[in-house]
């Protein structure tokens, strides 16, 4: 096991380097700089004088070359450098952020996986039910709806015309701040849990070994809990990992659309702006994130079934 | 307290049911909405050329001048009075002695000093190094040639000289969001930017990265009785969509309006009387680069602005939320020419200045353009098939908006459509037209005209206001009829407010920007609020 776990850890790095050398590469060479972005509204005229002063302090007259042996050593040693626009650290501006980014996708999880799951569940016990053609037709169109439409349409329903809860922002950190941007992000990973853990529930109950429980004559509960869920929960974590890893890069409309002071919306003004260090350490964190997540789910994975682990 | 109305105040609708409302009540808690980004990016506003922080400089700071949006002009605003040379270019000022900063400090001449030093220094790049370039002394301090900034003296604790570069106006640069006073006493300077000090009404509370700044009532704050308010919540909202859902649920008190929206407002009965509008001094335009064989051709620039119907691409696509454009100066300059008409909307005229100019088959051009919708692609395929009529071929290149800046300073363009400052200055507005103007800095169509020089350089050196303003009238019909530009239209700003709200004024500068100290809260607001 142990072994397994570093493998599965030292595997992350390769990962991470490709990632870093595509982001600097790729916001080299897109048009526009941060000190072309201050006139950029037109709400003053252009200052030459400080274009060249920016430039030159933010070490973008240099040879691409030197400036990525300079992000690759900072890199190397944890540093995210300084955001051009604030000039912090980068990793201060991202801790700022990051955990109001990750109540955001933890609560929305936890909404998918409480109402995803058990329907899912109840939907497979009882294929071609009602309640099994709802939750299909909810799941589809969960999956189908853009978020931001979506988060419109919940800010209408429940802040507008119910008044039950604040349309947008942080607030003071409370529950109820939370609960429309979380719903909102939550519903796509619902949908997809509902239909895994339907489709993956199905399977099972069609195994052999499931009619042989039966013909055993152990009472139905019991097979569900003892065969069905534990040979269901495989894909279930699965589908859970993979969604809970990208919920974060998600995240990136409904915080813009709630106002939600989340690593997202850092990115998107981060990007355009073009506040390099900033853009580049925080679709990093996003991404180590995911993968740090994979390689958990991967673990878990493995503990669940021995046999991936002896793969 | 009466003030004269100015031609951008009686543009205003809304400003009925604010600045001339009565009874001032004390208390409450402001929400108001920041709505360009989703961050402020420093609290160190002189480091900022953002209008995002400017929400918080009215809060917290002060410069030595402020707007006056109901005059239309800079005032005094750190100092009682000020005594003017006769070359125009030493002003003595009497600083205010009531004025305390929030750490304490009571406000002397050394934080004008050290502020300007601050703002100058080649070391911090900041934008405001360019405003401070009109002190005497300020252009060697900057390059690094000199310790001090020769034009700034201290006569005493209260007595400021400033010895200008010229007879300029220094209201305009010297009140700035980039300008303004910090206290001289503070050792790292580094917490400016984490809680700012300084001479505003507002003392800073907290700042939710991402989120919010909440500010509180000052009690030392200089002006009496005010401000009124004991609370401003600064709320982050980017999203259109988002703050009308807000606006609607009154969890906001003011939100800046876009075309759609503007449309939706005015016609419900309900909010269709809180709308404060005002012509803005940006002028959106498409610039011809003259590098561009075509556009060398003054007639082919004119046959331009013959061709477009600017007036139905406002009513339709910009749902009336701008202003036709003339020329460049916008309506609320005090140097704009209400009698000069705007390019009439003649394509056979159009044609005739084409064929005049040797392209009676027309030519084909592109136009670099941000998404932006009052001036930016869907404008361009609005005026496609107008210039299709007269032969000529528009393409739009689509860029970002950062990109689209750097396009421009870069003279990398045929022609590009920009929004762009006019104002309030005319002087400074028309410098970008002025021979030696950098493209690089404003003169991004590289316009040159010795008449217009000649004017411009008449008008720098008078010293009567009137007499200023008519030979900037003069110079910028010139530019109208030289036309380096499309003249599209003026920025027509709309700020939708709830109704127990007062005491907001048509700022021309940037309507989205309002001083707080003059707002106030009826007792029909919610009792949040109150």
């Amino acid at each position: 096991m142990l072994r397994f776990t570093l493998r599965r850890i030292f595997q992350i790095i390769p990962t991470v380097v490709v990632v870093a050398l595509l982001i600097f590469v790729i916001f080299s060479v897109v048009p526009g700089t941060f000190a072309a972005s201050l006139f950029a509204d037109g709400k003053r005229a252009a200052d030459p004088q400080m274009i060249a002063r920016l430039n030159e302090e933010f070490g973008l007259n240099k040879p691409l070359l030197e400036r990525f042996v300079a992000y690759v050593t900072d890199l190397a040693q944890f540093d995210l450098g300084t955001s051009f626009r604030t000039r912090q650290p980068v990793i201060d501006l991202i801790n700022d952020r990051m955990g109001a980014s990750l109540q955001l996708a933890i609560a929305a999880m936890v909404f998918a996986l409480v109402v995803g799951v058990p329907l899912g569940f109840l939907a497979a016990l009882r294929p071609g039910s009602v309640l099994d053609t709802v939750t299909m037709i909810g799941a589809v169109s969960g999956l189908s709806m853009p978020q931001f439409w979506l988060g419109l349409l919940m800010m209408y329903l429940f802040a507008l015309q119910l008044n039950w809860l604040p349309s947008f922002g942080y607030g003071d950190g409370s529950f109820r701040n939370l609960i429309l941007p979380a719903v909102t992000l939550g519903v796509t990973p619902l949908a997809l849990l509902a239909r895994t853990t339907r489709a993956g529930v199905l399977d099972v109950l069609n195994a052999d070994f499931i009619r042989t429980a039966h013909s055993k004559g152990m009472s139905e509960a019991k097979v569900v809990r003892w065969h069905v869920a534990r040979n269901a929960l495989v894909l279930i974590v699965t589908t859970v990992g993979l969604q809970f890893g990208s919920l974060i890069g998600q995240a990136v409309v409904i915080e813009k659309l709630f106002a939600w002071p989340g690593i997202g919306s850092l990115l998107v003004d981060s990007v355009a702006i073009r506040d390099i260090p900033v853009v580049q350490g925080t679709i990093l964190v996003i991404v180590l994130w995911f993968l740090v997540i994979n390689t958990a789910v991967d673990l878990i994975y493995a503990a669940i079934d021995p046999r991936i682990k002896q793969e | 307290m009466i003030k004269t109305l100015t031609l951008a105040a009686m543009l205003s609708l809304g400003v009925a049911s604010g600045a001339l409302a009565a009874g001032e009540r004390q208390g409450g808690t402001l929400v108001f909405t920041a709505p360009y980004g989703s961050s402020f990016a420093t609290l160190d506003v002189q480091a900022s050329p953002n209008t995002q922080e400017e929400f918080i400089t009215q809060a917290i700071h002060r410069a030595l001048y402020s707007w006056d949006s109901i005059q239309n002009k800079p005032v005094l605003e750190l100092a009682d009075s000020e005594d003017v040379s006769e070359d125009g270019t030493v002003h003595t000022y009497r600083l205010r002695k009531n004025a305390v900063f929030h750490n304490g400090k009571p406000l002397t001449a050394d934080d004008f000093i050290y502020s300007y030093k601050r703002i100058a220094n080649p070391k911090n790049a900041f934008p405001g190094a360019s405003f401070i370039a009109n002190i005497k002394g300020a252009d060697d301090y900057i390059a690094g040639k000199a310790e001090e900034i020769s034009g700034l003296r201290k006569i005493d604790d209260n007595t400021l000289e400033i010895t200008y570069t010229g007879p300029i106006n220094p209201g305009f640069p010297l009140m700035q969001n980039t300008t303004v006073i910090y206290p001289s006493n503070v050792e790292d300077e580094s917490s400016f930017g984490k809680s700012p000090v300084g001479l505003g009404a507002f003392t800073f509370k907290e700042h939710v990265p991402g989120s919010q700044v909440v500010v509180e009532k000052f009690d030392k704050y200089y002006e009496e009785g005010k401000p009124y308010l004991d609370r401003i919540n600064i709320v982050l909202m980017a999203e259109d969509a988002a703050r009308d859902v807000a606006f609607r649920n009154k969890e906001i008190d003011v939100s800046i309006l876009g075309p759609t929206q503007y449309q939706a407002y005015q016609g419900e009965d309900a909010l269709k009387d809180h709308l404060l509008e005002v012509a803005e001094v940006y002028t959106r335009n498409i610039g011809f680069n003259p590098a561009f064989e075509p556009f060398k051709d003054k007639r082919v620039r004119q046959a331009i602005n013959h061709a477009i119907n600017a007036p139905l691409i406002i009513e339709r696509l910009v749902k009336n939320k701008a202003y036709p454009a003339s020329g460049w100066l916008p309506i609320s300059s005090p140097a704009f020419d209400k009698d000069k008409p705007a390019y009439a909307f003649d394509p056979e005229k159009a044609k005739a200045l084409l064929a005049e100019a040797g392209y009676a088959d027309g030519f084909e051009f592109e136009v670099t353009a941000s998404p932006n919708e009052s001036w930016g692609v869907p404008i361009v395929e609005a005026i496609l098939p107008m210039l299709q009529k007269v032969g000529i071929t528009v393409k739009p290149k689509p860029v970002e908006s950062s990109a689209l800046g750097e396009a421009v300073t870069t003279n990398n363009f045929q022609a590009f459509i920009w929004s762009n400052l006019s104002g309030p200055d005319p002087l400074n507005a028309l410098r970008c037209y002025h021979s030696k103007t950098a493209q690089s800095a404003c003169n991004y169509t590289s316009y040159a005209s010795p008449e217009f020089d000649k004017l411009y350089d008449t008008a720098q050196q008078e010293r009567n206001p009137a007499k200023q303003n008519d030979l900037l009238r003069q110079a910028n019909n010139i530019v109208q009829d030289d036309a380096p530009v499309w003249f599209f239209n003026y920025n027509k700003a709309v700020m939708a407010y709830q109704p127990w709200i007062h005491g907001l004024v048509p700022n021309a500068t940037e309507l989205a920007v309002q001083p707080y100290d003059e707002i106030w809260i009826d007792e029909t607001a919610p009792d949040s609020r109150k």
